[in-house]
């Protein structure tokens, strides 16, 4: 072999075609992805010949049709029982993408107040979060899910005597019950001013970071902005005349109406979710934490800073460079587990369309090809912004 | 070029390895493999319910022990997929089960856009509701605003959409995969209303904490013809498994029963002696050994003694025949004769 390689080596104008490297590798290329796509195509026809024989309805005809069942939950689209199959693809996926907003938010939350509980001095506080990991990230999540939505409906009151919060709405087996906003005439100055003063304090932000940058004074930012989103749509909704009421929930015959409600399937789902996530997270927030060696915290206590500026400061914005990466997966994990809402009633993306539109449809291949697709593309949307949060973050040299 | 050869013949290796998927003489690859594989529920009692053992017992379940009895000859030679209500039309149309016995409503979506025979209603059954005594309900039209548990996947779910359609009612659907879940869930409070096929709500009453604090009120809100499954295109066994069903009732019509079919064969009666396969060839006309129906009938029973055995006055279901006594005694239960 070495001798037939050495003359298309030294460029030898008699070395055959198919011993020149380059050649070989394009034509090796073209052979395989030729062979992949006779392979898919084989598939599909052949998936597609299969199913005409058994009689199978195929297409996507079907996400005209009627759907006729009814969702309990789908806070923003519109849905009825005469809404098509199309339609209750947007209410799973609306009803997914509510349950891993909330659940990557508070796994996010909880995750990072015990992974740096688990680095605490105090050996009551780091035991705890200790078993708190250990027994989240120990028992199956499905188990969890079970766990907490029987066991929020065991200790919820019964529908007949729902729990009275005062003003803050009723509390009973089928949910909570908050009270409803009702916007009145000029409630939109409210508002603005709520944007005004949310602008402002950003605004207000900047200017104090390059203040302190050019002359090391530091400015209250947090309280200032706080007072201002406060104050400024209070100033407005006394100027504007009180345009805003609420409609309490109150009681009937079969539990309570009206008023805004959070279901327990929701709150079940989203509980489970998140502590079983924030136990992973904050098992890398911790390690992110211990990756930053020790002597940043002591150059900043030599500094001046106490335990909380040096935490937040200094040993945090560093450790979020270890920290995002792997966080990445855990939110991928959050958002695909979310499809074991079915075993619970919370109508998402799997349990309505994956589920009960294949059932009455038939039409196995397509449902889950959409379906299949739709995660993807929620998976791949979701490393992008973590990707982009990632370079972001990452130590810029001066 | 060989190249291009190898890979044609790769591509159509595994197109054709796809393709004997789903082969079409089901009745030979039950004879090949030794049993019927057969589709039940995930436990309904009376209808498919494991017991302490392990053994499946329901009427459901003995229609597959007859359709192996009149395979096999022996009615034992069958095996039970517990399937849920979403995951038992793909288990049939894939081949993971040979029938699919699994109180399964016949309609004609599932009929003709699946790919699916039904081979006969089994149980003539209908939607009911069931509520707490202490609501106070008596009829279902006063359950506007309730809010109503059931299982996702079934026409259930869309019969009680229509129904609170019609009566200008509002509900609220609450919809587990399982059935066990909306047990729990009924069971807990979640819910007021737990619907499903009425003979179904009489089954899962018995798994609540205290059955007598549930009431199943009087409306039957829907058709619910309860019968097996087989896939399309085999019509030699969507043949053996209707008339599997038929020859018990046509034994119960004719007084044929497990204790006296063996002196039966001895009968004077023509229509006995083609039932149980002394005169004429009907076994063979699908594909069965001529005594196929007598199997059926000394192993597992006519279809009074199966529905009496499993869901009738004397078990804990106390179901009355009703709709489903035979067409001479006032009932829908009726089979074409064997002749």
């Amino acid at each position: 072999m070495a001798v037939a390689d050495t003359p298309a080596e030294a460029g030898a104008p008699k070395a055959a075609i198919f011993n020149d490297p380059k050649v070989r590798g394009a034509v090796i290329q073209i052979v395989l992805i030729g062979l992949i796509v006779f392979l898919i195509w084989g598939m599909v026809s052949n998936a597609a010949t299969n199913l005409a024989r058994q009689g199978i309805a195929s297409g996507f005809g079907f996400l005209n049709v009627t759907a006729g069942f009814g969702i309990n939950i789908s806070p923003f689209v519109d849905y009825a029982e005469t809404s098509s199959y199309g339609r209750v693809y947007f209410v799973g996926l609306q009803n997914t993408l509510i349950i891993s907003i909330a659940g990557i938010f508070l796994a996010t939350v909880i995750g990072f107040v015990v992974g740096v509980a688990r680095l605490s001095n105090n050996w009551v506080i780091s035991k705890l979060a200790y078993v708190y990991v250990e027994v989240m990230r120990n028992v199956p999540l499905l188990l969890w899910i079970f766990i907490w939505y029987f066991s929020v409906l065991r200790l919820l009151p019964d529908k007949a005597n729902p729990m009275n919060l005062g003003p803050l709405g009723l509390l009973n087996i089928a949910g909570y019950y908050a009270p409803k906003p009702i916007w009145g005439e000029g409630a939109i100055w409210i508002g603005a001013a709520l944007i005004v003063a949310i602008v402002a304090s950003l605004v207000l932000s900047s200017w104090a970071k390059r203040r302190q940058l050019a002359t090391g004074e530091q400015f209250p930012v947090f309280w200032t902005a706080v007072g201002m989103i406060v104050v400024l749509p209070l100033i407005a909704y006394f100027a504007s005349g009180m345009p805003l009421s609420f409609e309490m929930p109150t009681a009937s015959r079969f539990g309570p109406r009206g008023g805004m409600r959070v279901y327990p399937e929701f709150l079940g789902l989203l509980v489970a979710l998140s502590t079983y996530t924030a136990s992973y997270i904050a098992e890398i927030v911790r390690a992110g934490i211990l990756a930053i060696s020790h002597g940043q915290t002591e150059a900043s206590h030599a500094l001046g800073l106490r335990s909380g500026p040096t935490l937040r400061l200094v040993v945090i914005p560093q450790a979020m460079r270890v920290i995002i990466p792997p966080m990445t997966n855990q939110y991928l994990n959050l958002t695909k587990n979310s499809s074991l809402a079915v075993a619970i009633a919370y109508p998402d993306l799997v349990s309505v369309f994956a589920g009960t539109t294949l059932n009455q449809t038939g039409q196995a291949v397509e449902v889950l090809l959409m379906t299949m697709l739709t995660y993807l593309a929620l998976s791949l949307i979701t490393s992008l912004f973590m990707n982009w949060f990632n370079a972001k973050m990452a130590l810029v040299e001066r | 070029m060989t190249k291009k050869i190898l890979s044609a013949a790769l591509g159509l290796t595994v197109a054709g390895l796809l393709a004997s998927g789903a082969s079409a003489a089901t009745l030979d690859d039950v004879k090949a493999k030794g049993f019927v594989q057969c589709g039940v529920s995930q436990g309904l009692p009376g209808f498919s319910n494991p017991d302490a053992q392990g053994n499946w017992t329901g009427i459901d379940v003995d229609l597959c022990k007859a359709v192996a009895a009149a395979v096999f000859g022996d009615a034992s030679k069958v095996k039970f997929t517990p399937l849920s209500a979403k995951e038992r039309f793909t288990a049939l149309q894939s081949g993971e089960v040979d029938v699919l016995s699994r109180n399964t409503t016949w309609t004609m979506g599932r009929d003709t856009s699946l790919g699916l025979n039904f081979a006969g209603v089994n149980y003539y059954d209908g939607q009911g509701f069931m509520v707490r005594k202490s609501l106070g309900v008596k009829s279902a039209l006063e359950l506007s605003g309730a809010s109503v548990c059931t299982n996702t996947g079934t026409t259930t779910e869309l019969n009680v959409a229509d129904y609170f359609r019609a009566n200008k009612m509002e509900y609220e659907i609450v919809a587990f995969e399982k059935a066990d879940e909306v047990v729990s869930a009924y069971d807990a409070g979640r819910c007021d209303v737990y619907t499903t096929d009425q003979s179904g709500l009489y089954a899962q009453r018995l798994k609540l904490t205290n059955p007598d604090e549930h009431v199943v009120l009087p409306e039957i809100i829907s058709k619910e013809p309860l019968g097996p499954v087989v896939r399309q295109g085999d019509d030699q066994w969507f043949n053996i498994v209707k008339w599997t069903h038929f020859a018990m009732i046509n034994a119960e019509e004719l007084g044929v029963s497990k204790a006296n079919a063996e002196e039966m064969k001895g009968s004077d009666n023509p229509e006995i002696k083609r039932l149980l396969g002394v005169e004429g060839e009907f076994g063979a006309a699908i594909g069965l050994s001529n005594d196929w129906a007598y199997q059926i009938v000394s192993q597992v029973g006519n279809y009074a003694e199966v529905f009496n055995a499993n869901v009738g006055p004397d078990t804990p279901l106390a179901i009355a025949r009703g709709t489903n006594a035979l067409w001479s005694a006032g009932g829908l239960q009726y089979a074409p004769p064997i002749r």
